[in-house]
């Protein structure tokens, strides 16, 4: 066990867990986009950024990726990770803006606009059909190609593999190639329906249930409850 | 290719995983490029998945999956280069030869590429022939150098 601070929580760690694995585990809210708890951490969306370190001499590390260590001082919410984290989720948008899972990231992260250009991609290279592929399904199938502003994601000479058994999980894990988030807005629009459009959560109503996952209204009703109980 | 060289080479390195780059680096000389067939051989035999060598092919510029002419044309375009006049180069470079970057003239004999930085500034604009320097290139001297490498009508 190792001794380490997080947002002014002094806690008890299992050596060898990340800073992310630390947060969850104690319940701190760290947004995450290419994390899957069955897949090992490749730290490529950036979103989980916290800020370690003390006074002048502090520094943003992709939580998913650093490891605990004793005496780490950590602050997941300060001023400057909040930032940052938007400008990340903005930089996401613009490359994927139709994602759901990125829209209701960004509706928790109270991102209204982007302003980059906005590009209809349908890609953020987060990896994460990379390692499923490797890791669940130990076919390999699929792997980054090229590097810099070409770098993709396909398999070897773009034709189809022979490994590839088609088990579809790679398309079940993909958080950009999924079915457009169906706001009001024209693609492409920072709708955030999700989190801003009454009624949406249903969690006040006894005989309907939700079938969505966390979304954005969540977090916001999260923050809500939280800063309530402030009061 | 032919498998027994293919062979000859993954058996000098020992079929070591951790030397798959200059594995393929020695294979590329045989042919100056690198066959679907042969990254396929290679990546059964070493027990390494066709993903991960095609990953690796595609990341190192030096790699070409696409057949090349005999001389392979390398023109800087790196910063010092480039404002040494690397680019009027590069496109007389382009008009002899007829062909754009990254294509192989017709019959063969010259392949175009261009690379960022060699380390030799001080020679600039530099054009490389077989990696043979060609420093303080200017369009003029193009077709000289071209020359020397042109085949024997
Ligand atoms: S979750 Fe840590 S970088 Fe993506
Ligand atoms: S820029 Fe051409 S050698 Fe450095």
């Amino acid at each position: 066990m190792i001794e380490m601070t997080i947002d002014g929580l002094d806690v008890q760690v299992e050596e060898g867990s990340s800073i992310l694995d630390v947060a969850q585990f104690y319940g701190i809210p760290v947004p995450t986009l290419c994390h899957h708890d069955g897949l090992t951490d490749y730290g490529a969306c950036r979103l989980c950024i916290v800020e370690i370190g003390k006074g002048d001499n502090t520094k943003l590390v992709s939580s998913c990726t650093y490891p605990a260590e004793l005496g780490l001082f950590v602050r997941t919410n300060s001023k400057r990770v909040v930032e940052a984290r938007k400008v990340l989720v903005e930089l996401l948008l613009a490359m994927c803006p139709s994602s759901k899972t990125i829209q209701d990231l960004a509706a928790a992260m109270e991102v209204t606009k982007v302003r980059f250009k906005v590009e209809q991609g349908d890609c953020v290279l987060c990896g994460l059909c990379v390692r499923m592929c490797a890791e669940q399904m130990d076919a390999k199938a699929i792997g980054f190609v090229n590097r810099g502003k070409d770098r993709k994601i396909t398999t070897p000479f773009d034709i189809k593999s022979d490994v590839c058994r088609t088990c579809g999980a790679c398309i079940y894990i993909c958080p950009a190639c999924e079915l457009r988030c169906q706001g009001p807005g024209p693609p492409g629009d920072v709708c955030g329906s999700c989190a801003n459009v009454l009624p949406v959560c249903l969690e006040d109503e006894d005989d309907k249930m939700c079938f969505l996952g966390t979304c954005g209204w969540c977090y916001k009703e999260l923050g809500r409850k939280k800063n309530k109980e402030k009061e | 290719m032919k498998k027994a060289d293919i062979d000859k080479i993954l058996k000098k390195y020992d079929y070591k995983k951790s030397s798959l780059i200059s594995i393929l680096q020695d294979l590329q000389v045989i042919n100056r490029w690198l066959p679907q067939e042969t990254l396929k051989y290679v990546s059964e035999k070493m027990d390494i998945s066709l993903m991960d060598v095609y990953s690796l092919v595609t990341f190192y510029k030096s790699f070409s999956l696409k057949p090349r002419g005999k001389h392979i044309i390398t023109a800087c375009s790196g910063t010092a280069c480039h404002v040494r006049g690397g680019p009027k180069v590069l496109s007389e470079l382009e008009n002899q030869l007829g062909i754009t970057v990254g294509e192989t003239t017709p019959d063969k004999n010259f392949t175009l590429e261009t690379v960022r930085c060699l380390g030799a500034c001080a020679l600039g604009p530099l054009v490389v022939v077989d990696g043979k320097y060609y420093g303080q290139m200017n369009p003029k001297k193009v077709a000289s150098t071209l020359k020397k490498y042109s085949k024997k009508k």
